[in-house]
C-alpha cells in the first residue's frame, strides 16, 4: 500500500450553459449527489459563448482540467450554439494534445436540465481520470 | 469599466442548516473579508428573508458599498429577489452577483473542510467578477395580450375560459376534431360520482360561444419563433373536408353517407364502436362539425362514390373534398402548453395478456364501456355482449415497475374504485382489486375508499403476475384467472373472473419531444414537462412567456389540473397586464473601433441579428433580435463582439478567482 500521503484532487474548471448543465448541477445538489469538490462551474448563457482562450486560460490559470458542458444535440437553448462549441472544442482538442496537454484533461459532455445524474457521473469519472494524470504542468515542465 | 473603486459587499446565508451545517460559513466570511475591494462581509440565517434584504439595503445606503455579492442558493432561486432588493436601495441591480454555495456546495460535498474551501474559492470568483460588472439598463418590450393555448383538454378549456374572461384574446389549438381531451371519454368523475359530461359540455359550449376564444381545432402548432411577449406561431389546419363556417352539425350527411351502417374504427371510441368514412366524433364535439377520413371514404379512395352525402347537406353545401391542408399565422405575448397525457400501453406486458385475451381491458376503454353515450350505452358487457358476472381491476399496470415507468400514476388508485363501484352497479358483478399500496390521498378520496369497502369490493394486496386462460380446476374453466401473490395472507392465489381491468399508466404523449423542442422546454427524466421550480414556480417553464398545465407535467386528476390550468391563466395575466415587460441586457454588442468587417460573425448567428453596416463596415447587432447566447463573440477574431452580462474581463476574472 501507498504511504498515507494525500490523495491529489485535481482542480477542475467546468463551463456550463445556463439552460441545461447548470440546471442539472442544480438538480444534483437538490438530489443531494455527493461528488467530488474537485469542480468550479463557471456559467455562461450559451456553451457556445465559450472562447477557445478561456479553455487556455483557465490551463495558464492552474486547472488541471476543463469540462464543457451544454444542452444535447438539438436541444440548445439558442439552436444552434452547442454546435458551434462541439466545432470548437474539436479543434481546440487537437491543438491541446499539440502542445503536449493529455486528451483527459478536456473533455465535452452534453448534460440535459433533468441529468444531475449524469453531471454526477461525469464530474466523478473526469476528476478520477484527472486525478491519475496528475496535476498538470506543460511540457513536463516544474 | 467603471471607474470607480469597488466597495464591495459580501453576504453569505447559511440557509438554516442547509449551507451552515455543512460549511464553516464564519471561516468564509472571514476569508471574503480579506479580498479586494471587500468593504463589508455577514453572515446571517436567511439571506433571502427581509432581515436578510434589509441589511444589504443598509450596507448599501450607510456604507456606501457599490457591488454585492450573496453567497447563497441557486441564482436561479433568488437571483431577482437580491437583484430587486439593491434596486430599492439604490444600485444598479446588475452590480449585484450571486454565488452557488448551497446547490453546488453544501448539497453535494462530503467534508466540512472541502466544502468550506469550495465555498472560498467561488465567494473569491464572485468577489473578482462582480468588480468587472457595470451598471446596466434593462430593455423593455411591449407584450402581446394574445394567448396561445396548445391543447384543448379540460386544462386547456379552463385556461382558456380563464384567460378570455379577463379579456384576453385566446387561439385554442387542438389536433383532434373536437376538444375535450381525455375527460370527455368518462362516464362519471372521482370522488363525487359527478357525471364528466355535465362537468366538461358546459365548459366545452363556453369556448365555443366565447367573443374572446378562437378555436383551431382539427390543428397543430408547427413552429414558433420570437420571444416572450412577442411570439410568432405556425398553425397547420388539417382538411376536414367540410367547411366548418357552413356546416350545422345536423349529422344528416353522416346518416345519408353510402355506408348503411359505421364499418370503421371509431378513433373516439378507443376501436370499441364503429364510425363511417363521414363523421363526428362524438354528438357532444365542439365544434359539431363532421369530418372526413380520406382513408375510408369511396370518393376519395375510387372517385366514383355517388356522394349521397353531399345531396344530404343540400344548400348548405358544407362538404369540399378539394379543401387543402392550411397555415395560420398568430402573433401571441404568452402560450400555455397543456397537451395531457396518453395511457400506457398495457400489450407490452404480455403476461396480462392485453390484447390477446378480448376480455382483457385497459381502463380507459372500460371508461368507454360505463359512458352513456358510449358504444355500449353505458353497459358493462364482455365482447359476446354478456354481462360479466366477475371482474379483476389490476393496479399499477406500467407504474411503480422499474421495467417501465418507476413513478406513481397517482390517478390510478381512484379511477380503479370509481370503476369498482361502477362495474358493481352496472352488473351486480363481484369485483376483486388486486393493489400494491392503495393511494388515495385527497379532499373526499379516503372517504370514496370506505365507501367502496362497505360496497365489498375485494380487496387482494399483491401484485397480478399472470393474467390466463388456462384452467386448472373445473371452476376455472372458460375464465381469465388472475394469478397473484397475496401478500398480506402469503401464498399464491387464483382468481377466475370473466373480465380482466387493467388501470394503466398515464405517460407522457408520444410526441412531447417535437413540443419540447417547438418551445425550447425540458423534460423531467420520465419525459413529463420540466416546471421552472416545483413549488416557486410550478406552472412557469425555463422559456420565458411559456407556461404549463395539467397532465403534460405530470399525472394529475381532474381537480389539480383545473387548478394548475387556472394558476397558469393567472401566469399569463401577470405577464401581460402591464403591456411591457423587462428582458435581461445580456445582449451582444460590436466595439465598432476594434471590428474590422471580416463578417465571421453574420453566419454564425441563429437569429440572424447581425449584419455588416455598409457605410462603416462594421458589424451592427440588432438589440431585437438578439437573444444573447454570445456565440458570435467567443468567435469574433478581433475581440470586438463583446456580450454585456458576460465580458471576457468578467469570465477570466471570475475564472481566476476559483483557481485561487
Amino acid at each position: 500500500m501507498m504511504a498515507q500521503a494525500k490523495q491529489f484532487e485535481p482542480r477542475i474548471v467546468a463551463f456550463v450553459c445556463n439552460w441545461c448543465t447548470y440546471i442539472a448541477a442544480d438538480a444534483a445538489g437538490v438530489a443531494r449527489a455527493r461528488y467530488s469538490p474537485s469542480v468550479r462551474l463557471l456559467r455562461t448563457m450559451c456553451s457556445g459563448r465559450v472562447d477557445p482562450q478561456f479553455v487556455l486560460a483557465a490551463f495558464s490559470g492552474g486547472a488541471d482540467g476543463v469540462l464543457l458542458c451544454g444542452c444535447h444535440p438539438r436541444d440548445c437553448h439558442y439552436s444552434s450554439g452547442n454546435y458551434k462549441a462541439l466545432r470548437r472544442y474539436t479543434l481546440l482538442k487537437k491543438m491541446l494534445s499539440q502542445l503536449g496537454i493529455e486528451g483527459d484533461r478536456f473533455r465535452l459532455e452534453w448534460i440535459s436540465a433533468s441529468e444531475g445524474e449524469k453531471f454526477r457521473r461525469v464530474v466523478e469519472d473526469m476528476t478520477d481520470r484527472v486525478r491519475r494524470l496528475g496535476p498538470f504542468k506543460l511540457n513536463g515542465g516544474p | 469599466m467603471t471607474t470607480d473603486e469597488p466597495k464591495i459587499g459580501v453576504y453569505v446565508c447559511d440557509c438554516g442548516f442547509n449551507i451552515a451545517g455543512v460549511v464553516n460559513v464564519p471561516e468564509v466570511v472571514n476569508y471574503a473579508k480579506g479580498l479586494r475591494g471587500v468593504a463589508v462581509a455577514r453572515e446571517y440565517k436567511y439571506m433571502c428573508s427581509s432581515p436578510g434584504q434589509e441589511t444589504i439595503q443598509k450596507d448599501i445606503r450607510e456604507k456606501g458599498l457599490n457591488r454585492v455579492v450573496v453567497a447563497s442558493c441557486s441564482p436561479h432561486l433568488h437571483e431577482s429577489t437580491f437583484r430587486r432588493a439593491a434596486e430599492s436601495a439604490g444600485m444598479n441591480p446588475y452590480l449585484v452577483h450571486m454565488v452557488n454555495i448551497r446547490e453546488q456546495v453544501s448539497w453535494v460535498t462530503k467534508g466540512r473542510d472541502e466544502a468550506t474551501e469550495k465555498a472560498k474559492s467561488l465567494v473569491a470568483a464572485g468577489v473578482a467578477r462582480v468588480a468587472r460588472h457595470s451598471p446596466l439598463e434593462r430593455r423593455e418590450v411591449p407584450v402581446r395580450g394574445e394567448v396561445l393555448i396548445m391543447g384543448g383538454g379540460i386544462a386547456g378549456i379552463q385556461a382558456a375560459l380563464t384567460a378570455a374572461e379577463a379579456g384576453h384574446h385566446v387561439y385554442l389549438v387542438e389536433r383532434e376534431p373536437s376538444i375535450g381531451g381525455h375527460m370527455a371519454r368518462f362516464d362519471k368523475t372521482f370522488p363525487t360520482l359527478d357525471c364528466a359530461a355535465c362537468i366538461l359540455t358546459p365548459k366545452m359550449t363556453a369556448v365555443k360561444n366565447h367573443a374572446n376564444i378562437t378555436l383551431l381545432s382539427y390543428s397543430e402548432v408547427v413552429a414558433v419563433d420570437g420571444y416572450v411577449g412577442n411570439f410568432k406561431v405556425k398553425v397547420r389546419r388539417k382538411p376536414r373536408y367540410v367547411d366548418e363556417a357552413k356546416c350545422v352539425g345536423c349529422f344528416e350527411c353522416i346518416e345519408e353517407c353510402v355506408y348503411k351502417t359505421p364499418k370503421f374504427s371509431s378513433e373516439f371510441e378507443l376501436g370499441l364502436g364503429k364510425r363511417k368514412p363521414i363523421y363526428i366524433p362524438f354528438p357532444q364535439a365542439v365544434p359539431l362539425v363532421a369530418v372526413i377520413d380520406p382513408e375510408t371514404c369511396i370518393e376519395f379512395k375510387t372517385g366514383h362514390c355517388k356522394k349521397t352525402c353531399v345531396e344530404a347537406c343540400g344548400d348548405r353545401n358544407a362538404i369540399d373534398f378539394k379543401q387543402q391542408e392550411q397555415f395560420v399565422e398568430l402573433d401571441v405575448g404568452a402560450i400555455i402548453v397543456s397537451t395531457g397525457f396518453q395511457v400506457f400501453d398495457a400489450s407490452r406486458m404480455t403476461n396480462y395478456g392485453y390484447g390477446r385475451y378480448p376480455d382483457v381491458y385497459n381502463a380507459l376503454e372500460v371508461e368507454r364501456l360505463a359512458a352513456s353515450n358510449g358504444p355500449t350505452g353505458g353497459e358493462i358487457v364482455l365482447r359476446n355482449g354478456k354481462k360479466p358476472s366477475s371482474v379483476a381491476i389490476v393496479h399499477c399496470v406500467g407504474s411503480r415497475d422499474e421495467n417501465y415507468n418507476p413513478y406513481c400514476s397517482k390517478v390510478c388508485c381512484m379511477y380503479s374504485l370509481k370503476l369498482a363501484h361502477l362495474v358493481k352497479e352496472r352488473t351486480g358483478a363481484e369485483v376483486y382489486s388486486f393493489y400494491i399500496d392503495m393511494r388515495t390521498p385527497g379532499k373526499g378520496y379516503e372517504e370514496f375508499y370506505h365507501r367502496l369497502l362497505v360496497e365489498n369490493l375485494h380487496l387482494i394486496r399483491g401484485k397480478v403476475a399472470v393474467v390466463t386462460d388456462i384452467a386448472e380446476s373445473p371452476r376455472e374453466e372458460g375464465k381469465l384467472v388472475v394469478v397473484a401473490e397475496n401478500t398480506l395472507l402469503g401464498g399464491v392465489v387464483r382468481v377466475p373472473v370473466d373480465m380482466v381491468v387493467l388501470s394503466v399508466a398515464l405517460e407522457p404523449q408520444a410526441d412531447k419531444e417535437q413540443v419540447r423542442r417547438l418551445l425550447n422546454m425540458s423534460c423531467s427524466s420520465e419525459g413529463f414537462f420540466l416546471e421552472k421550480h416545483p413549488k416557486l414556480a410550478p406552472v412557469s417553464t425555463m422559456t420565458d412567456g411559456v407556461f404549463i398545465a395539467g397532465a403534460c407535467q405530470g399525472p394529475k386528476d381532474i381537480p389539480e389540473t383545473v387548478a394548475q390550468a387556472e394558476a397558469a391563466a393567472a401566469e399569463v395575466l401577470a405577464l401581460t397586464s402591464k403591456g411591457f415587460i423587462t428582458l435581461e441586457p445580456n445582449l451582444a454588442y460590436i466595439d465598432k473601433a476594434l471590428c474590422s468587417g471580416c463578417q465571421v460573425c453574420i453566419p454564425l448567428c441563429p437569429y440572424r441579428a447581425i449584419e455588416l453596416d455598409r457605410s462603416s463596415m462594421v458589424a451592427k447587432i440588432s438589440d431585437v433580435l438578439c437573444k444573447g447566447c454570445g456565440v458570435c463573440v467567443a468567435a469574433c477574431p478581433s475581440g470586438a463582439a463583446l456580450q454585456r452580462m458576460f465580458e471576457d474581463d468578467q469570465i477570466l476574472d471570475e475564472l481566476l478567482g476559483v483557481l485561487s
